[in-house]
């Protein structure tokens, strides 16, 4: 696989602290690196491991507040700690170019794509402005953007995100580089645009030779893209070896882990047949939000006491908003919301404070539905303070009660305030808040998609047992179709405002399916390497993504059919 | 574009609205000082039926509202009744005494708003530099100090000891453009002075705050310069914050000037404002903070309509 054997990039001993808390902090202690020309090393691990830091350094770039220590990045002959300011960025965007996470946010809303793409060769004095605009819709267009010669000149809010991140893509390359860092570049973006961009950039990689790190934290990606895989793990190397080697044959038991993680799965769990009406029904729903066009078109599913729905499908398609009608956070304007087969108030306001209670919710960003000032106690008191009037002893017993079955040690977190804990334990904080209200149904809305997997495993379990002790029902919504296999009792697929198919877990995942179901689950990437290659030529690099989504017929029957 | 137009044309109704509620206020408020006009028009030895003439005449025998009602039609139409000092027109004496602020104030704004915003620029570059702190310091000195300070010790260096200028700001219909200049240019810097703090430390925080931002990170990756990345990636998105202080200061050169005309004995709309209320001449002070509350209005709103066509997301929708 590797084309030639020069050594591109050598990285000797890279230490990175940070500063916080007034002291230097080691960040990175001492890894080592070698690319070749061409070649594409996919760096894999956790966040917190380092990867996007190491990733800026191989560019001689420190973050604000993090600085290189006693270390040796040579690029191509020259040493890069050593070098001036000014060297180092005739690098950056020439020879090394950057791929960030986020193309929404790393492109500048105040310019047009084409003007960013430009901007570096014409620093460069490598091409004049026309040439260079010609070179981007060149590129665009290899890119397999739609209306190549067109959509440069359109400011980045008008461009979807899968395209602006093939735009960025194109903009890494418009000064035909040694060497690009991809820092997640797919890891934002819904499974189906993510074939296309990956199917992109791996093409544009091998056409122009360039090597890449391909820094991600998901295996299955990277399994796809990288010639050789390095596992870290906090600022460390774990191991590395070719990609096959890697994913046939890891050494060390960390790496292991990480290849065993999607083993959860949950036993599935039937509707009861003796009659008892659903705990909630949601019957032919119409919403929309203020003015705008209709959100939610004709939605209508059940969720059994004790059950797990998955709601999936991708962003946009209305699995929060169908969460807030049913919460009351939104009323919807067709339809109603029944709960054990009565029917509920549309507004969470005209709700008794024992329908609130019933149902509750757990956030996706742990981070920002916590307050941050505000001691754990309080947290998870306050609901069971106002649902249940406990006061006193009674209450820190029942808070030391809810802590223990979320699996924290009550005497250590119960004085302890949200920023100082890590991410899997704010979002068990979360779930505790939910249960301090008693419910009977609980809205789990995307609560593993923020967290590693190691961590969202943890969670998944949790939420599992709990669901088990206090015959909870979940309605889980999700677009990670892993997370609905090892969680689920039944699936509900969301596009555009519509439910397109509904059944039981073990239906969903075999076929016949809806063409979009059909869609979505082919396009998970899977630890083949060479899942991806398989199947771009079954499907043809024209049909993924947006594509194949408008090439859904809509007079096939399976989509009519569904809904009826 | 047709929804920008569409939101001047609503903001501006909603500034006739506020005007409306001001001019009420602006009324009752001085109905309500105490003195009666018509004695102090004509001093402690009026005999009553003069005081009942005069009141007729002046129609303060009228009911409150309806003097409202007929002051308000007349604003409308820019009459704002006769001074009761100097029988004049209140139109014609506080006309050219508002053209008189309002050059200055776009002279002192002229200066001070690209000054303010380079500097602010530059300072933003060269964060936590000495220049930085040289420059912090100096200009939160200068907005410290009282104007009729900064006024008298600019007077005292550049009038007195070197007379480069003038001391009294007075204005002669014959003077040329060039002559004007010169006569106003002590006001005018210490108007400068005073606002630029503001609009400097404001564009400094403004860029600052974007330096963090992912596209900030992408501009240094591309190997961008530094100036570059402040002036083409930050300034662009920084310019909403912006233009609302300056729309203020705007405000704040043609309102709150009293005291710089009094020092220079310039013939502005702030020294006639002191003089009408020192003299109870209540037509003049009504006219004169009508126009002051227009001017805070048309400048707020001047400043909502730049911070949208700065923004590339309502300027170019989808």
């Amino acid at each position: 696989m590797i084309k030639k054997k020069d050594v591109l990039l050598k990285i000797r001993d890279l230490k990175i602290q940070g500063y916080s808390d007034e002291t230097w902090v080691d960040i990175i202690k001492g890894v080592d690196l070698t690319l070749h020309r061409g070649e594409v090393m996919g760096l894999i691990g956790e966040s917190g491991a380092g990867k996007s830091t190491i990733g800026a350094a191989c560019m001689g770039y420190a973050r604000d507040g993090t600085r290189i220590v006693d270390s040796s990045i040579e690029f191509d002959g020259m040493e890069l700690t050593t070098a001036t300011e000014a060297d180092r960025r005739m690098l950056r965007g020439s020879r090394i170019a950057y791929v960030a996470q986020s193309a929404a946010a790393s492109f500048n809303p105040a310019h047009k794509i084409i003007d960013q793409h430009t901007e570096a060769p014409l620093q460069y004095r490598l091409k004049k402005r026309l040439e260079a605009q010609e070179d981007a819709m060149e590129l665009y267009e290899k890119l397999r953007l739609p209306n190549p010669q067109e959509i440069g000149f359109r400011y980045p809010h008008q461009v979807s995100g899968g395209q602006l991140q093939r735009a960025m893509t194109a903009m890494a390359m418009s000064c035909r580089p040694d060497l690009i860092i991809f820092d997640e570049p797919t890891t934002a973006l819904d499974v189906t645009t993510q074939i296309e961009v990956l199917a992109a950039i791996r093409d544009i990689v091998d056409e122009y030779n360039t090597a890449a790190i391909y820094i991600t934290h998901d295996l299955a990606v990277v399994a796809q893209m990288a010639d050789t895989i390095k596992v870290l793990l906090k600022g460390e190397e774990v191991e590395e070896a070719p990609t096959k080697e890697m994913l046939d044959n890891p050494q060390e038991d960390y790496t292991k882990s990480l290849w065993a993680v999607r083993s959860f799965e949950s036993p599935q769990r039937h509707r009861p047949t003796d009659g008892t009406p659903p705990l909630i029904s949601v019957k032919n729903v119409d919403a929309s939000y203020t003015g705008g066009e209709k959100v939610l078109d004709d939605v209508s599913f059940d969720i059994y006491e004790g059950m797990t729905v998955a709601v999936v499908g991708e962003s946009g398609s209305g699995k929060s908003t169908t969460a807030r009608v049913i919460t009351g956070l939104l009323p919807p304007s067709k339809g109603e919301v029944l709960f054990k087969g009565e029917p509920f108030p549309q507004d969470y306001r005209s709700r008794t404070k024992d329908q609130l209670r019933q149902c509750q919710m757990i956030y996706q960003m742990a981070d920002t539905a916590l307050n941050p000032k505000v001691r754990i106690s309080e947290i998870i008191g306050r609901p069971a303070a106002f649902y249940s009037g406990l006061k006193g002893v009674a209450l820190k017993n029942r808070v030391d009660e809810l802590l223990d079955l979320i699996e924290l040690e009550p005497s250590q977190y119960y004085n302890r305030y949200p920023p100082e804990l890590s991410g899997g334990q704010k979002q068990r904080i979360g779930i505790a808040r939910a249960l301090a209200a008693e419910p009977t149904f609980i809205v789990c809305d995307e609560v593993t998609s923020a967290l590693d997997q190691l961590v969202a495993e943890g969670i998944l379990r949790l939420l599992d047992r709990l669901q088990n002790e206090l015959n909870l029902a979940y309605m889980f919504i999700t677009h990670d179709l892993a997370t609905v296999r090892s969680i689920a009792d039944e699936v509900v697929v969301m596009q555009h405002g519509k439910v397109v198919e509904q059944g039981p877990k073990d239906d969903m995942f075999t076929p016949p399916h809806h063409p979009y179901t059909d869609l979505l689950l082919s396009s998970v990437p899977e630890m083949d390497p060479d899942w991806l290659t398989t199947l771009l030529e079954e499907r043809g690099v024209d049909n993924v993504g947006d594509a194949a989504t408008a090439r859904i017929d809509p007079n096939d029957p399976k989509v009519s059919g569904t809904n009826a | 574009m047709g929804d920008i137009l569409g939101l001047v044309a609503k903001r501006l109704g909603l500034g006739l609205i506020i005007l409306l509620v001001i001019s009420l206020i602006i009324f009752f408020m001085v109905e309500l000082l105490p003195g009666d006009i018509a004695q102090a028009v004509l001093g402690q030895g009026a005999t009553p039926e003069n005081l009942a003439a005069l009141r007729k005449e002046m129609g303060l025998d009228q009911p409150a509202i309806i003097r409202y009602l007929d002051w308000l039609a007349g604003a409308v139409t820019l009459d704002f009744g006769n001074s009761i000092v100097t029988g004049t027109s209140v139109a014609e004496t506080i006309g050219t005494r508002f053209a008189n602020t309002l050059f200055l104030a776009t002279y002192a704004a002229a200066i001070a708003v690209p000054i303010s915003i380079v500097l602010g620029v530059i300072v933003a570059l060269l964060r936590n530099s000495i220049f930085d702190r040289v420059a912090n310091v100096a200009t939160l000195t200068s907005i410290s100090s009282p104007e009729f300070f900064l006024g008298y010790i600019l007077i005292l260096y550049l009038a007195v000891k070197t007379g480069m200028f003038p001391a009294i700001a007075s204005l002669s219909a014959d003077m040329t453009f060039g002559e004007l200049l010169h006569r106003t240019f002590l006001p005018a810097l210490t108007l400068v002075l005073v606002v630029t703090a503001h609009m400097m430390r404001m564009t400094r925080a403004a860029i600052i705050n974007l330096l963090a931002s992912p596209y900030i990170e992408m501009a240094r990756l591309k190997g961008t310069p530094p100036w570059k990345v402040i002036v083409r990636h930050a300034l662009p998105n920084a310019w909403a914050p912006i233009i609302n202080v300056v729309a203020l200061n705007l405000a704040y050169l043609i309102t709150g000037v009293v005291l710089v005309e009094v020092v220079f004995v310039y013939p502005g709309i702030g020294q006639a404002l002191v003089d009408a209320v020192s003299k109870r001449d209540f037509p003049v002070v009504q006219a004169c903070c009508l126009i002051f509350a227009a001017t805070f209005i048309l400048l707020n709103l001047a400043a909502d309509v730049g911070a949208i066509l700065t923004n590339p997301r309502l300027r170019h929708p989808k």
